[in-house]
This record gives structure tokens, C-alpha cells and sequence, in this order.
């Protein structure tokens, strides 16, 4: 589109909190916008965003719209990709940027397919190009195994962003900033999908994609019922437990323990796998940790390449000996 | 009445292969297929070949296999009619060399299923093992105006809608949709079933429909890259593991765990 320009981002406040993946957003954005010397706006989008405008511009945002309808209220795919649409079109940005959380894997390809340009997928970094002022994204792929670095060629340039890869920039409720009041029109009926029931099946304490330390397992446990020595461990670190797809195809722990590509990214002070061999699609959700522990029997596993320590031995003797040295440590 | 259901499935480079095996031509910015290990159907589409098939074991369905490529493995690209598919349309063109962008495979594939009068039914996988996308659906899903519900575990067909149980962060969800619609599932759907010999037979027997893109009704214009890939390497790992020894197994336990808290990490 001409004379489009500005970096747009895309973000949500469940509970009236600007969500954490629109802060790692604008952290992006506002390099970009630094390196351009362009605008960086934020369009906030639900029922009721409350003071959300507001944190996003203490956090990086030039401007900041507060998409709002009532039918806005509960995530829709359908309604919230058409509040997209409208705010894309009357902001006329160069670059859009998305968050690859749950709502945006499905949100960022088709608001591209919409606006009929492209879109670089899962990125895990983004930058301006130095001659052109294009959008240069990196991107994964083969499951981590390469990164290709894509450029779009259609205008807005599209950028959906692998959560927990930027930081969020520190508040500042000194910033400046407009605050654009932006209700939005939205058709009900452009609702193709219905949600008929909700089912929750969260493990108890912390969660996953929080905790500070996570322990996971692989298929190398051989069962279900280590998992509860892992569960152990966890509780005695005040962490949680994950698992590799292999113990999640195996049913030993439901689906929402994956870590991984097509499971959660996790960004721990401390992860601790037990009999994972370090597969490209497990890292891929975890290499962000901060220190990765590799417990596994066999010397050449691919997991001691990403580890920065390593037990090569069996969990069954390993991990006993693991929590009985932990308790003696955190007890006194 | 049958249920008429679209699959789109991709042959892909085996993901499972060893990670010595994994090689790049960083001038040509490819993969290199490796030489010995044969390609395979899409992991997570052969979950949605398992999908339609568990709607045609409860009601009747049939079931049409569609695939874009430049070069296939037909005795790959055949695995879903051995596991009981119907039909397999293969679009097969070196003019897909070069895509380097979703788009592009979108055009194509709807345009095959508009020739083909349009499906009840698209199952896909939610991405492609190899460039890892997850696009292709929901631009389909976008391109024909139908209902999308993605990362399905479970997908059945009542009346005239599909209901899908479809992963959530924290649990799962039940939605559904009038048909048409389009659905991507992921490997919580389940282990697919195993081609059975006869299935293998009838396999044999049958004969793929081959397009090119001169026999698909699409707009050049929308044919043009979205997308310049100015490179592709491979990510340096530069992480030194120091390996915790011990008298025993048990030892370098208690090693690694004083460690830790001497790193304080616990
Ligand atoms: C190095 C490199 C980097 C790339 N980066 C990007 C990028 O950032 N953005 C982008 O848009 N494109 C990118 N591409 C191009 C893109 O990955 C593929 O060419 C595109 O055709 C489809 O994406 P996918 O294969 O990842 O499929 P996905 O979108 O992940 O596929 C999901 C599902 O769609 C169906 N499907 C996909 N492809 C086919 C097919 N050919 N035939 C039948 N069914 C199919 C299957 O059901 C599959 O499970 C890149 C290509 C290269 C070479
Ligand atoms: C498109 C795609 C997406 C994927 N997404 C994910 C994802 O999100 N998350 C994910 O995890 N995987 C994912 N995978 C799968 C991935 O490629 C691997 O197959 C998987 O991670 C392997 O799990 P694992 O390490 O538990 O099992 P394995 O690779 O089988 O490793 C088991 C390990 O246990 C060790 N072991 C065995 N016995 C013992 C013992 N007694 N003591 C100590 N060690 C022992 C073995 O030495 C071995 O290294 C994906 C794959 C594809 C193709």
C-alpha cells in the first residue's frame, strides 16, 4: 500500500494487563522503530482494555489504539482477526508484528492471506535492513535444525514473533504517548465457529510456562510412573515438570506438558531433562533456558551439545540420589 | 450421504532422520534430501488421513488425498490410499521449485479443490515438519471464505457440522462448525492406523490424477513470491557441557547437585 509506514503491533489485555507477549512485541518494535526512524504504535484489542493503552506506551509505544466492541470480550478467531483487519487498513503500517502465542498462530497467517502479502513465521529475531529498510526476520526451520532469513516482498510486511524471545523493556510511566480511542464496528455473524464447551486439565501448582525451574522427561523413563519421581523433584525445587512428545504420544502425561515446536516454549532459570535425547523440535522449545541440565545413559546424545551440565548415567540411579542430595541442601 | 472430505498432505524430507544426516547447500540456500532415507507423508498429515478415515469407518466418506510438489515418491505419496483413501491428486509442476512462500502452495491447492467442485470436509496437518509454517490451512481455510478450526485431537462429523476438540494451552476446547468447513489436527489425534495388505493391494491398483499448473485455474498475478529468502545456515551451538563425574551413577548425582547450588541455579 503507499505510503505506508510505522511499525504496528498487535496485542491483547486479558484482565485489563497488557499481555507479556505484547511487551516482548514492542521491545521488537521499538528497535525497529529506533532504526527507521518511524512510529510504533500498539493496537489493543477486547471488551474493556482498561489502562492496557497506557502500560503499552510506559513499555516502548508511541500510540496506542483501544480497539474495543463488546463481542470482543472472549477470544474469537473470526471477530478479533476482523477488529485486525480494520485497524491494519486505517493505520497503513509498513510492518505488523504478531505474537506466535496460541491466538496468533492462528491470527497472523490469515490477517496476511487477508491483506494478500506474506508473512515471515515464527521468528526469532527481526531487524531492519540497512539499505532497503525492509524487514529482515529469522526464522527456524527443519524444527530448529536451520534458520532461513526471510524478507516480505508485499506491503504491510508481516512478522509473527516466537514468544520469550525479547524481553520486555522496563516500564517507564514517564514515557509519552497518545492514547486513540478505536471502537471498532463488529459483525457477529462473522463468527463461522462456535465454542460449545471448555475443558481444563491443568496440573496442579506451578504453571509450565512460568516456573523458574522445570524438570522434563522423555521416553528413556519407559512409563508413566516416573513421572511422579519427577513430580517430586519439582516439588522439592519449587518447580514444574514437562515432558518430551515422545512421553505425550506414549500417554504417560497429557498433551499440555509438551515442550517443544508444537508444545509449550519455556524459558527457565534452570531445565533439567531426564532421558531426552535433545531432539531439534524439544529444543526448539526450550533453548532459551537459562541453564539446561542433561541427564541421560548415553554419552553421544545430542542433548549434551545444548547442556551446560551432564550426568551421563541411568535416571533410576541418578535422580534418587539427585532429590536425596536436594532435600539435604534446601533443608538446612 | 458420504461425507466428502479433502485431505491436503505434503512429502516432506524424513524428520526422524539421524541429525548428522541433516545437511544445507548454503549457496543454493537448500536442504539436501539425504541420499539413503526416503521421503515420507507429512507426520501430522497422515493424522488427518487417520481423521477422515475415523468419520468414514462411523458414516461413510469419501476421501480425496491432494498433494503439491515438483518430484514425488509415489510409493510415499500412496501411503494414505493404502490406509484407505480414495482418490490422490498429485499437482506436480517444477514451477513449485522455487516457492519459497505459503502463498504460492495456497493458490494451487485451492484451485485444485475448486476444479475437483469443492469438498464437505478439509482435514490438514498443523504444519509441515519441514519448513514449518503452519500457513497452508488456514490460507486455504481464508482463500475459499470457510470455516477454520485449528489443532484439533478429535473431529467428528454430525448432521452438517464438524465438532472438534481442539488443544488449548491449558486443557482442550469443544468447537464446531457448519460444513464446509476446514479443520488442521495435530498428534494427539493419535497413532494413524497401519496400511493394511489389502489396503496395500487396492493401492497398488490405483492410479494418481497429475496436474500441472497450466491445468488448474489460477491468477498469475497471485502467483508472484510474497517472500525472498536471503538465507539459510545452520545455527552454531556454542554450548561447552561439562560433564559431572562420580564414583558411580549415584555420585555424580550428588556432584550435580552441589554444583547447582554452588552455581545457585537451585
Ligand atoms: C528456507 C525457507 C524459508 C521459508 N520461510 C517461509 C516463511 O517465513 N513464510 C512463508 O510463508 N513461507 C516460507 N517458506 C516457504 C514455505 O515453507 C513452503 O514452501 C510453503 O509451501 C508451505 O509451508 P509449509 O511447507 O511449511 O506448510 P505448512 O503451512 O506448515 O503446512 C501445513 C499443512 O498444510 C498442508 N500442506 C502444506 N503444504 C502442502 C503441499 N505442498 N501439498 C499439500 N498439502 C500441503 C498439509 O496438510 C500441512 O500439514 C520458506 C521456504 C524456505 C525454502
Ligand atoms: C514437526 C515435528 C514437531 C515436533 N515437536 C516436538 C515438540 O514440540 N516437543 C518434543 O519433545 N518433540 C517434538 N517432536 C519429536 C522429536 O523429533 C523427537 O522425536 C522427540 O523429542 C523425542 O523424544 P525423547 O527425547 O523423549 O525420545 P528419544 O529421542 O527416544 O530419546 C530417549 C532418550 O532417553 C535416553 N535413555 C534411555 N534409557 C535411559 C535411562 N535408563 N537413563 C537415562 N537415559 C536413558 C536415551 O539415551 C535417549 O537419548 C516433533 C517432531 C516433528 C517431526
Amino acid at each position: 500500500m503507499a505510503d505506508a509506514t510505522g511499525i504496528l503491533v498487535f496485542g491483547d489485555a486479558p484482565d485489563g494487563q497488557l499481555a507479556s507477549t505484547a511487551q516482548e512485541l514492542l521491545a521488537a518494535g521499538r528497535a525497529l522503530a529506533d532504526a527507521l526512524n518511524q512510529e510504533l504504535s500498539i493496537a489493543v484489542i477486547g471488551a474493556d482494555v482498561a489502562d492496557a493503552p497506557q502500560q503499552a506506551i510506559a513499555h516502548g509505544a508511541d500510540k496506542a489504539y483501544a480497539v474495543t466492541n463488546p463481542a470482543l470480550a472472549d477470544y474469537h478467531p473470526d471477530l478479533f482477526l476482523s477488529a485486525m483487519q480494520t485497524v491494519a487498513t486505517e493505520a497503513n503500517p509498513g510492518i505488523i508484528l504478531i505474537a506466535r502465542n496460541n491466538e496468533g498462530r492462528e491470527l497472523a497467517p490469515r490477517l496476511a492471506f487477508r491483506l494478500g502479502v506474506g508473512l515471515a513465521q515464527d521468528c526469532l529475531e527481526v531487524s531492519a535492513d540497512a539499505e532497503t529498510g525492509r524487514l529482515l526476520a529469522n526464522r527456524p526451520v527443519y524444527g530448529g535444525s536451520a534458520i532461513a532469513v526471510v524478507s516480505c516482498t508485499h506491503t504491510p510486511q508481516i512478522a509473527a514473533l516466537r514468544p520469550k524471545t525479547y524481553e520486555p523493556l522496563d516500564a517507564d510511566a514517564s514515557r509519552s504517548g497518545q492514547v486513540v480511542a478505536f471502537p471498532v464496528d463488529i459483525d457477529a455473524a462473522a463468527a463461522k465457529t462456535r465454542v460449545v464447551d471448555v475443558v481444563k486439565e491443568e496440573a496442579e501448582g506451578i504453571k509450565l510456562e512460568d516456573a523458574r525451574i522445570v524438570v522434563s522427561g522423555g521416553r528413556g523413563l519407559g512409563g508413566p510412573e516416573p513421572f511422579s519421581q519427577l513430580e517430586e523433584l519439582a516439588g522439592l525445587l519449587g518447580g514444574a515438570v514437562g515432558a518430551s512428545r515422545a512421553a505425550v504420544d506414549s500417554g504417560w502425561v497429557p498433551a499440555n506438558y509438551q515442550v517443544g515446536l508444537t508444545g509449550k516454549t519455556i524459558t527457565p532459570d534452570l531445565y533439567i531433562t531426564v532421558a531426552i535425547s535433545g531432539a531439534s523440535q524439544h529444543m526448539a522449545g526450550c533453548s532459551g533456558s537459562k541453564a539446561i541440565v542433561a541427564i541421560n545413559k548415553d554419552a553421544d546424545a545430542n542433548i549434551f551439545k545444548e547442556a551446560r551440565y551432564g550426568v551421563v548415567g541411568d535416571w533410576e540411579k541418578v535422580i534418587p540420589a539427585l532429590m536425596e542430595t536436594v532435600r539435604e541442601l534446601t533443608q538446612s | 450421504m458420504p461425507v466428502n472430505i479433502c485431505v491436503l498432505a505434503k512429502q516432506v524430507v524424513d524428520p526422524e532422520m539421524p541429525a548428522a544426516a541433516f545437511r544445507i547447500d548454503p549457496d543454493a540456500r537448500q536442504v539436501v534430501p539425504p541420499a539413503n532415507i526416503p521421503p515420507v507423508v507429512n507426520g501430522f498429515d497422515e493424522n488427518a488421513v487417520e481423521a477422515a478415515l475415523q468419520i468414514k469407518d462411523e458414516q461413510g466418506a469419501n476421501i480425496t488425498v491432494i498433494s503439491s510438489g515438483t518430484t514425488f515418491a509415489l510409493d510415499v505419496m500412496k501411503k494414505p490410499l493404502s490406509m484407505g483413501a480414495d482418490e490422490l491428486v498429485l499437482l506436480q509442476d517444477d514451477a513449485f521449485a522455487n516457492s519459497v512462500d505459503s502463498f504460492f502452495t495456497v493458490q494451487l491447492l485451492t484451485a485444485a479443490i475448486n476444479k475437483l467442485g469443492g469438498f464437505d470436509l478439509i482435514i490438514c496437518g498443523r504444519q509441515a515438519s519441514d519448513w514449518d509454517n503452519a500457513q497452508v490451512p488456514l490460507g486455504v481455510a481464508e482463500t475459499l471464505g470457510m470455516a477454520c478450526i485449528t489443532l484439533g485431537k478429535k473431529v467428528d462429523v454430525q448432521d452438517s457440522k464438524v465438532v472438534v476438540e481442539r488443544l488449548a494451552p491449558d486443557g482442550f476446547e469443544v468447537v464446531e462448525a457448519d460444513l464446509p468447513a476446514l479443520v488442521t489436527v495435530s498428534n494427539e489425534l493419535g497413532q494413524p492406523r497401519y496400511p493394511t495388505l489389502r489396503g496395500i493391494m487396492a493401492a497398488t491398483r490405483k492410479r494418481p490424477t497429475v496436474w500441472t499448473t497450466s491445468d488448474l485455474d489460477v491468477d498469475d498475478a497471485q502467483l508472484e513470491p510474497r517472500l525472498t529468502l536471503h538465507d539459510l545456515f545452520v545455527p552454531e551451538r556454542d554450548q561447552d557441557c561439562e560433564i559431572i563425574e562420580g564414583d558411580d551413577d549415584a555420585d555424580a548425582a550428588r556432584q550435580l547437585a552441589l554444583r547447582l547450588r554452588e552455581d545457585r541455579l537451585i
